[in-house]
């Protein structure tokens, strides 16, 4: 159609640096996120790995408390903030989605990237607080603590607020580009799953994230101005500050896995080799959560003083959100039924997303029953809860995402073996880390704490031994992926057999994507007609 | 350039190439401009919760410190507000009939009832700071020193204010904005998007004051 006798493909045209920096295209745009927001993995990572450290015997083991209290506190805020809440909605989503629906760029290029600089802007100011004088309330900087705490909260929750705008502008983006830029024949009944989940989180980041805005917003104006709206001191609420920030906080939960839950409906047709199961019921179910999910923040709150008939609201709405969930998880095993599994590292990242996000959402249940969370409320049961739900959860989803796409982003294939291999260590290390952690909770040792009775010795050092799986885990995961790059030969454009739109093209793709606009003819996961 | 790059008649203005008709161009860019006045309406939707709450708990006290605002300043303000709206729709409409002279004029118009907005605004907030009506721990005010909890209301008063007085300020750049595009003759009617997008968030802006003065101003 352009008439371009050769078009170089987007990694290498145009080069430079400056081309880079300035670009537009949403691949482009994509990788920068991914790298940052890998980058700042591997720096939470750290955090964790030391916290486990010096949780591994009672007492000091490593470091004093106030170095514990704010390592626990960067941990969860550069884990929620910076990595996980961008890493699958802004860098695969932003490189797959506008592919996926068949067009050329996402509806507002210049907005993306400015988006991606906004992201950066907040999160230096994050990292500036924690080189100035860090902070120590813990990632939901709960008042009055908050208000009180000598270290540096307003710049902290300032990066927060900048990297709020960043979200909602790419949520606003992803939205527009799936009304209006879906190519001739794609219709909303024929758009890849993972379009259908980036799209439900693309409207929780609008609705809820403007929230955490004006709530970050009050909290630095009541460190500045003293406003008072938070300080039971001035006649405030500081519960109010846990609602308006869980409003958010809440609903950002289901920011954080519905995209693993699509990246999971993708791999699993491709690796069994069959129709999806139920393709209407979860792409609903997704609109589905993404509803729920604005009505279940006060279960944060059951020892907070709410009233017992908004417990009991909440306890009740937290359970519907079992329902859409529990219909995913059916249907993708119901997708393996009598299906050609081939066990491909991706493949083997979704089963375990099924099994360990499966153990997550269900002791979330246990969590939304109100007797029950009397007793484990704050413990490290909750820890071990949704550390199953994001890391067994949104990460292991991130993973099969990552070696799933791989080729097409890179056009290199991995080495499968240390894939497995790493595979197996970050499989045996999550469950050592965190399995453990529930029976510590249910037995009674508080999260956040920096010392424990020497009755939780045992479990916590198994734990901190689980860690240090981990961290072999994704050392050779970096290690492997990075070589790729430098490996002779190319990936074939479509090594897995995928149906979508993303493996029609070149790997790695041109500049804008498609040499000439597709038309969809059929379903995305059309496996019926495929002799293999 | 690249491939599919339409050049509208009339103005320099190239469709981008990811669209295919101006057309879609056009309408993605309200939907998208529409989305970011809902995240609007969110981010002032805490302040609003939160007065609420505050009203309910302390309906008197909301009652004594409200009266110390200024209701005809306040009421100006008001009439000030929607006379700009107007101004700003007869601007786009005057840029869709391809009359850029009177579109400046009617902008010129907008950017002169928004700064009366914000000058008036200072006038009162200058008297509020005279009398120690300051927000939470700076009040000092003698006169409802006897409740404890009456900054709040200003607390609450200052945040709304104020907030919306930042968007009045962004909105009159984003008018001179269009203004100096206008007048380099980017626009007509087969092109006018900024100026449809300005004048959206210009009426959101107007919008939240309409809510804004009856719940701080009149509810003595």
């Amino acid at each position: 159609m352009s008439g371009h006798a050769e078009v170089g493909n987007y990694l290498t045209h145009p080069k430079g640096l400056r081309s880079w920096l300035t670009t537009v295209d949403h691949k482009r745009i994509g990788l920068m996120y991914m790298a940052t927001s890998m980058t700042f993995f591997f720096v939470g990572g750290i955090f964790a790995l030391l916290i486990r450290l010096e949780l591994m015997t009672p007492g000091l083991t490593l470091m004093s408390a106030d170095t514990y209290n704010k390592f626990f506190t960067y941990h969860g805020a550069i884990m929620i903030f910076m990595f996980i809440i961008p890493i699958i909605p802004a860098a695969l989503g932003n490189f797959f989605l506008p592919i996926m629906i068949g067009a050329k760029d996402v509806a507002f290029p210049r907005l993306n990237l400015a988006s991606y600089y906004i992201f950066i802007a907040g999160a230096a100011l994050s990292v500036w607080a924690l080189m100035a004088h860090g902070a120590d309330t813990g990632w939901t900087f709960y008042t009055p603590y908050s208000i009180r705490s000598n270290t540096s909260v307003v710049l902290i929750t300032l990066g927060v607020f900048v990297m709020g705008f960043s979200s909602i502008l790419t949520g606003l983006n992803f939205i527009v580009t799936v009304h209006k830029l879906r190519c001739p024949g794609m219709t909303f009944h024929r758009m890849p799953l993972f379009v259908w989940a980036i799209y439900a989180t693309a409207i929780i980041q609008v609705l809820a994230t403007p929230v955490i805005g004006i709530t970050t917003l009050l909290l630095i104006m009541e460190r500045l101005l003293k406003i008072g709206i938070f300080d039971p001191a001035l006649g405030g609420d500081a519960v109010l500050f846990q609602h308006f920030f869980w409003f958010y906080s809440h609903p950002a939960v289901y920011i954080m896995i519905l995209p693993g839950m699509g990246i999971i409906s993708e791999v699993i047709p491709v690796f069994a080799r069959k129709h999806i199961f139920g393709y209407k019921a979860i792409a609903y179910s997704s609109l589905a959560i993404a509803g729920i999910s604005f009505l279940v923040w006060g279960h944060h709150m059951f020892v907070s003083g709410q009233s017992d008939l908004a417990n009991m609201l909440f306890s009740v709405l937290t359970m519907f959100v079992a329902i859409p969930t529990a219909i995913k998880v059916f249907n993708w095993t119901a997708t393996l039924y009598k299906g050609s599994i081939s066990l491909k590292t991706p493949m083997l990242y979704a089963l375990s997303f099924l099994f360990m996000f499966t153990i997550g959402g269900l002791t979330g249940l246990f969590l939304a029953a109100l007797s029950v969370d009397v007793h484990l409320h704050d413990t490290y049961f909750v820890v071990a809860h949704f550390h199953y739900v994001m890391m067994g959860g949104t990460v292991m989803g991130l993973l099969a995402g990552l070696h799933y796409w791989w080729p097409k982003m890179f056009g290199k294939m991995v080495h499968e073996w240390s894939a497995k291999i790493s595979w197996g260590l970050i499989f045996i290390g999550f469950n050592m880390t965190f399995f453990t952690q529930f029976f510590l909770g249910y037995l009674g040792m508080p999260r956040r704490y920096y010392d424990y009775p020497p009755e939780y010795a045992g479990l916590n050092m198994i734990s901190t031994i689980g860690s240090w799986f981990l961290l072999a885990g994704f050392a050779l995961m970096a290690f492997y992926f990075i070589r790729s790059l430098f490996l002779p030969g190319k990936a074939p454009a479509n090594p897995w057999g995928g149906k979508t739109l993303e493996w029609q093209i070149a790997s790695p793709p041109t500049e804008h994507n498609f040499p000439e606009i597709p038309t969809v003819t059929g379903k995305p996961y059309d496996y019926g007609v495929v002799k293999l | 350039m690249t491939h599919g790059e339409t050049v509208i008649a009339e103005t320099k203005h190239k469709v981008p190439h990811h669209f295919d008709s101006a057309e879609q161009a056009f309408e993605s860019s309200k939907l998208g401009l529409w989305l970011f006045l809902v995240t609007e309406i969110l981010l002032f939707g805490g302040l609003f919760v939160a007065y609420v709450i505050f009203r309910g708990l302390y309906p008197d006290l909301f009652h004594t410190a409200s009266q110390h605002l200024n209701k005809i300043l306040g009421s100006i303000n008001t009439v000030v507000l929607i006379c700009s709206s107007l101004s700003m729709a007869l601007a786009v409409d005057r840029v869709r009939q391809n009359d850029p002279n009177k579109a400046h004029q009617y902008m010129l118009v907008t950017l002169f009832f928004a700064a009366c907005f914000m000058i008036i605004k200072y006038v009162e907030y200058t008297h509020k700071f005279h009398e120690g009506l300051l927000p939470g721990g700076n009040f000092t005010n003698a006169a409802l020193a006897g409740d404890p909890k009456a900054p709040l209301f200003f607390s609450l008063y200052f945040m709304m204010t104020g907030l919306h007085g930042i968007h009045v300020l962004v909105g009159m750049g984003l008018i001179t904005w269009v203004l100096i595009r206008s007048n380099r003759g980017e626009f007509s009617s087969s092109y006018y998007t900024p100026v449809e997008l300005v004048g959206l968030y210009w009426h959101l802006v107007d919008l939240i004051w309409i809510y804004l003065f009856p719940l701080l101003y009149l509810i003595g």
